[in-house]
């Protein structure tokens, strides 16, 4: 953590198992440059996430979230996408209540061959956390807790 | 209630067909009423129906499944029974409904605040204008309009929208959609800083009582709630600000598009924190995207449990 203190915010990323997560793994393969920002959780499908989760993440301590899905009618499971994309929309919608930057957050869909556009979203939506920089704290929030610990056993 | 015995001989009617029947009675003071289970003859002369009755009868709807239930209800309420309907969580031919048409409901934390937190309520009487209460020897009169809940000053459905049996005249009303959403506005016009700051004082006086979970109507997980739940651990015992605040995030997602702003759950809440907002908040984002309100037809579907191919309303980034 202390090397890269300052040049590196939390962000975590919802990624389907069947087209963000192959549009991640395609820009990899090509050895495209990506910000490091990101901690990628591979969900079954865009419809698998609960928008709970992102407003857990974002409590608990993480500067931004990124979900990405397949596109609309690209659904694995048919129509997943198509209700994870209402749920998204109205959090999207509910997070500036919680005094939370309704720009932490974003959704999107990327397919297994679209790895330019994967590295394309990667990039402006760390730039865009990284312009809001770090997100407020809860005291005592769990990542707070576990770095903590991590650097008292060190 | 000017109808009163109107009512109680429709409830009278009905009764031997009925299991129960819930509407209010007299509770342990006279500034207050209470839920009352009606089952016999006799109970039916207990009934009472006025300012005090604030209650949302229909939370104990779905816990009576199966049973042949009568159920007294305000425009408000009944718009939660329609929506237990239209969710299968009640079935039609279980409920009978009474309806009338409601003038408002008293907010009790405002009466407290004007007269003091007394021991001894003595006498409580009720008119279209005033409320009257007499507490250790002392005689305060409040004007209604003062002490009736926000949400009933901008009520839009002050009768009941689905009922069997309706009682007296309609009330009317001129409140609009944008009415009962000002103090939301009021609050979205601080800085994110601010609200942010806001929650953690506000959220930081809960309790974790869940007295706003257990009034609420549309809060049917009961055993399975997450707030108790190990597997999966949303929430850990602790009584820590962030774990008090995620379950009323998690309350007011779990109702969206299924919300009815009866305001039970902020009724309820000892400590008097504002959750309502979070409610209002969705209420009003499900208006906008889907133009679409909770609780108005027992035909339709909660828009968060349906889909279309093309969003009219749903913007997404291109990046």
């Amino acid at each position: 953590m202390p090397v890269l203190e300052g040049k590196e915010l939390r962000i975590v990323g919802f990624l389907c198992n069947w087209c963000s997560y192959g549009g991640a793994d395609t820009a990899g393969v090509g050895r495209f440059d990506q910000p490091t920002d990101l901690r990628i959780i591979k969900v079954p499908c865009s419809g698998r996430i609960d928008p709970l989760f992102i407003v857990k993440t974002l409590m608990s301590g993480a500067d931004g979230v990124l979900v990405s899905g397949c596109h609309p009618n690209d659904c694995h499971y048919a129509e997943g996408n198509f209700y994870a994309r209402r749920r998204l929309e109205m959090l999207k919608r509910f997070i500036p209540m919680l005094g939370i930057d309704p720009n932490r957050f974003d959704y999107t869909w990327v397919s297994a061959s679209e790895g330019q556009r994967w590295q394309e979203v990667v990039t402006k939506f760390t730039e865009q956390i990284h312009k809001l920089g770090p997100a407020q704290k809860i005291e005592g929030a769990d990542a707070e807790e576990t770095l903590k610990l991590m650097e008292a056993s060190l | 209630m000017k109808n009163l015995e109107d009512l109680k001989e429709q409830i009278r009617k009905a009764l031997p067909e009925l299991d129960v029947v819930i509407g209010w009675t007299d509770s342990f003071d006279p500034l207050h009423a209470t839920p009352h289970f009606m089952r016999k003859e006799e109970d039916i002369d207990k009934l009472k129906v006025d300012a005090l009755c604030v209650h949302n009868l229909a939370t104990y709807l779905p816990g009576l499944k199966g049973k042949k239930v009568g159920i007294v209800v305000k425009g408000c309420d009944s718009r939660s029974v329609v929506e237990l309907l239209q969710e299968n969580l009640i079935k039609r031919e279980d409920v009978t409904i009474f309806g009338f048409g409601c003038n408002g409901v008293v907010d009790q934390t405002k009466i407290r605040s004007i007269i003091g937190d007394v021991g001894n309520i003595e006498a409580c009487e009720l008119t279209d204008k005033e409320v009257t209460v007499t507490a250790s020897g002392e005689v305060h009169k409040l004007a209604l309009d003062e002490v009736l809940s926000d949400k009933c000053k901008t009520c839009r459905y002050p009768n009941a929208v689905l009922s069997d049996h309706f009682t007296g005249e309609e009330v009317a009303t001129t409140a609009t959609f944008e009415d009962g959403y000002k103090d939301l506005e009021e609050f979205e016009a601080k800085s994110t800083e601010e609200k942010f700051a806001y929650w953690l004082g506000e959220m930081d006086r809960c309790i974790r009582c869940y007295a706003c979970r257990n009034a609420c109507p549309m809060c049917v997980c009961r055993d399975h709630c997450v707030a108790q739940s190990r597997d999966p651990h949303w929430l850990s015992q602790e009584a820590h600000v962030r774990d008090k605040w995620m379950f009323q995030v998690i309350h007011a997602y779990h109702l969206t598009g299924r919300c009815t702003e009866c305001g039970e759950c902020q009724r309820a809440c000892p400590v008097d924190i504002p959750i309502l907002l979070f409610k209002k908040k969705f209420n009003k984002e499900i208006k906008e995207v889907f133009n679409y309100e909770a609780g108005l037809d027992p035909e339709a579907t909660p828009p968060l449990l349906t889909f279309k191919n093309e969003e009219a309303k749903i913007k997404e980034r291109d990046w």
